[in-house]
């Protein structure tokens, strides 16, 4: 790994900077993804005599700000400064949630949001709450609506030289997460779950090749239809057979999963 | 680059993308950190940085740069092994000794920041660690009977 250099920008316009001119080069925040490929050397593209982009330190990247009835989340903040804040516990408990269940404590010291996102694993867990919560992913050149960021499978809506720099929650809205099955469980297939009711929103995580939306459960929940929802989020989903589970046993999981958070909604 | 390993100023040569594990093993002859997995699964690689315990194979050496790295050899105390280490050995919570060093951390960052951990608290804090030898019931007794 000799050959691929290491670059630290002091600022974030320097940092807008060296990923625009410096080819073959792969922003790093806190490497838990990244660090493994590098080492592995199975990054696509290959960065050939590329060069690493540290982000981690970057000021205008770190912390929870309160913007009006907004609240910022810095895309460089590790999941343990997410966790800990008292603004996220008090207004987006589902984040601090969803972030509990990365990893362990070494993941979560390191692991951040905007990681997550460039990543775009369908099996992200913090995608789905994003989704629920309608967020914005704020980059250096422009705001992107959460539902228009994930285009394929594992692609974003992000130019090769954009970086993340922060993801903005409206504040207010009640949603609720679930995560079944984790990386050790290798037995049960992980569904991961993020609902709100008013708006009506239904993300899913690992059911499809991009974390989604539930469109016709919404629809359903939209109209106070709870078992319609609950019936049409099966044909949302697009799960898959493979070593771990059949798609019908994802698609009963998914159901089951759904039918219990919106039975806790219902019970307040 | 500079950063400070276990109090003392340290500084390496070389690419800063290299991983911190390398850096302490091969460049500064650190060799109490450990490597097993090499994906950021196993904990053995476990240093704190800053306080915070994190994976050496998953960091970029160039980001410690300033930074206080701490690795299980700077767990002794006054040259002798600090309370942890001893009821580790006393308890037999090592045996092949791989995972023991991480484990030695995390326990440490629980002890200094909960006075009582109870055993699923040790659990969780250990969650990162894995052990292939133990069966994880003396490590956690160990990690007990430091509690304060
Ligand atoms: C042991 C282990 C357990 C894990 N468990 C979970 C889990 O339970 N759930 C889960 O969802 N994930 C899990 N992960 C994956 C990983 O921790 C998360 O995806 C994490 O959020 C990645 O963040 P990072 O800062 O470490 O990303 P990095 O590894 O630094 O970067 C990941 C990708 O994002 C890009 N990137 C990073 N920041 C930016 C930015 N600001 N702008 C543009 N591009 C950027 C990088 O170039 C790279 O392509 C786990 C990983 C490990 C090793
Ligand atoms: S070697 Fe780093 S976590 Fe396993
Ligand atoms: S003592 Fe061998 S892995 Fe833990």
């Amino acid at each position: 790994m000799r050959d691929v250099t290491y670059l630290r920008p002091r600022t974030l316009s320097e940092a807008v900077q060296l990923y625009r001119t410096t080819p073959g080069c792969r922003p790093l925040a806190g490497g838990t993804d990244l660090m493994v490929m590098l080492h592995a050397r199975t990054l696509r593209p290959e960065p050939r005599g590329g060069a690493v982009l540290d982000l981690w330190s970057l000021a205008e990247l770190k912390g929870v700000r309160r913007l009006g009835d907004i609240l910022e989340v810095g895309a460089a903040e590790p999941y343990t400064g997410i966790i800990g804040s008292a603004e996220v516990q008090q207004h987006l408990p589902a984040l601090a949630a969803a972030a509990r269940t990365i990893g362990a404590a070494q993941i979560q010291n390191r692991g951040t949001l905007g990681g997550n996102l460039a990543n775009a694993s369908p099996a992200g867990d913090t995608l789905p709450v994003l989704l629920a919560y309608d967020v914005v992913v704020v980059t250096d050149r422009r705001s992107i609506p959460i539902d228009r960021f994930f285009t394929g499978y594992r692609k974003t809506a992000l130019e090769s030289d954009e970086l993340i720099t922060a993801v903005r929650f409206p504040i207010g809205r009640q949603v609720a997460f679930r995560k079944v099955g984790t990386r050790a469980a290798q037995a049960i297939s992980k569904v991961v779950l993020a609902v709100s009711l008013t708006p009506a929103r239904v993300a899913i995580g690992s059911v499809a090749e991009v974390p989604l939306r539930a469109h016709r459960a919404e629809a359903a929940l939209e109209g106070g239809d709870v078992a319609g929802a609950i019936a049409a989020v099966a044909d949302d989903i697009r799960p898959i057979d493979d070593v771990r589970s059949t798609a019908a046993y994802r698609r009963a999981v998914t159901q089951n999963v759904l039918r219990g958070l919106l039975d806790a909604f219902a019970r307040g | 680059m500079h950063f400070t390993l276990n109090g003392r100023a340290v500084s390496f040569e070389g690419a800063g993308s290299r991983r911190l594990l390398d850096v302490l093993r091969e460049d500064l002859r650190q060799t109490g950190t450990k490597e097993g997995c090499g994906e950021g699964e196993c904990g053995a690689c476990s240093v704190l940085i800053d306080g915070e315990v994190v994976n050496s194979c998953l960091v970029a050496a160039g980001q410690v740069e300033g930074c206080d790295v701490t690795t299980v050899e700077g767990l002794a105390t006054n040259g002798g092994l600090s309370p942890l280490q001893r009821a580790f050995i006393e308890r037999g919570a090592a045996q092949c000794g791989i995972c023991t060093p991480g484990m030695l951390l995390a326990a440490h960052v629980l002890l200094q920041r909960t006075r009582r951990p109870n055993a699923a608290a040790v659990r969780e804090a250990l969650a990162g660690n894995l052990c292939r030898c133990t069966g994880y019931t003396k490590i956690i007794e160990a990690v007990l009977s430091c509690a304060t």
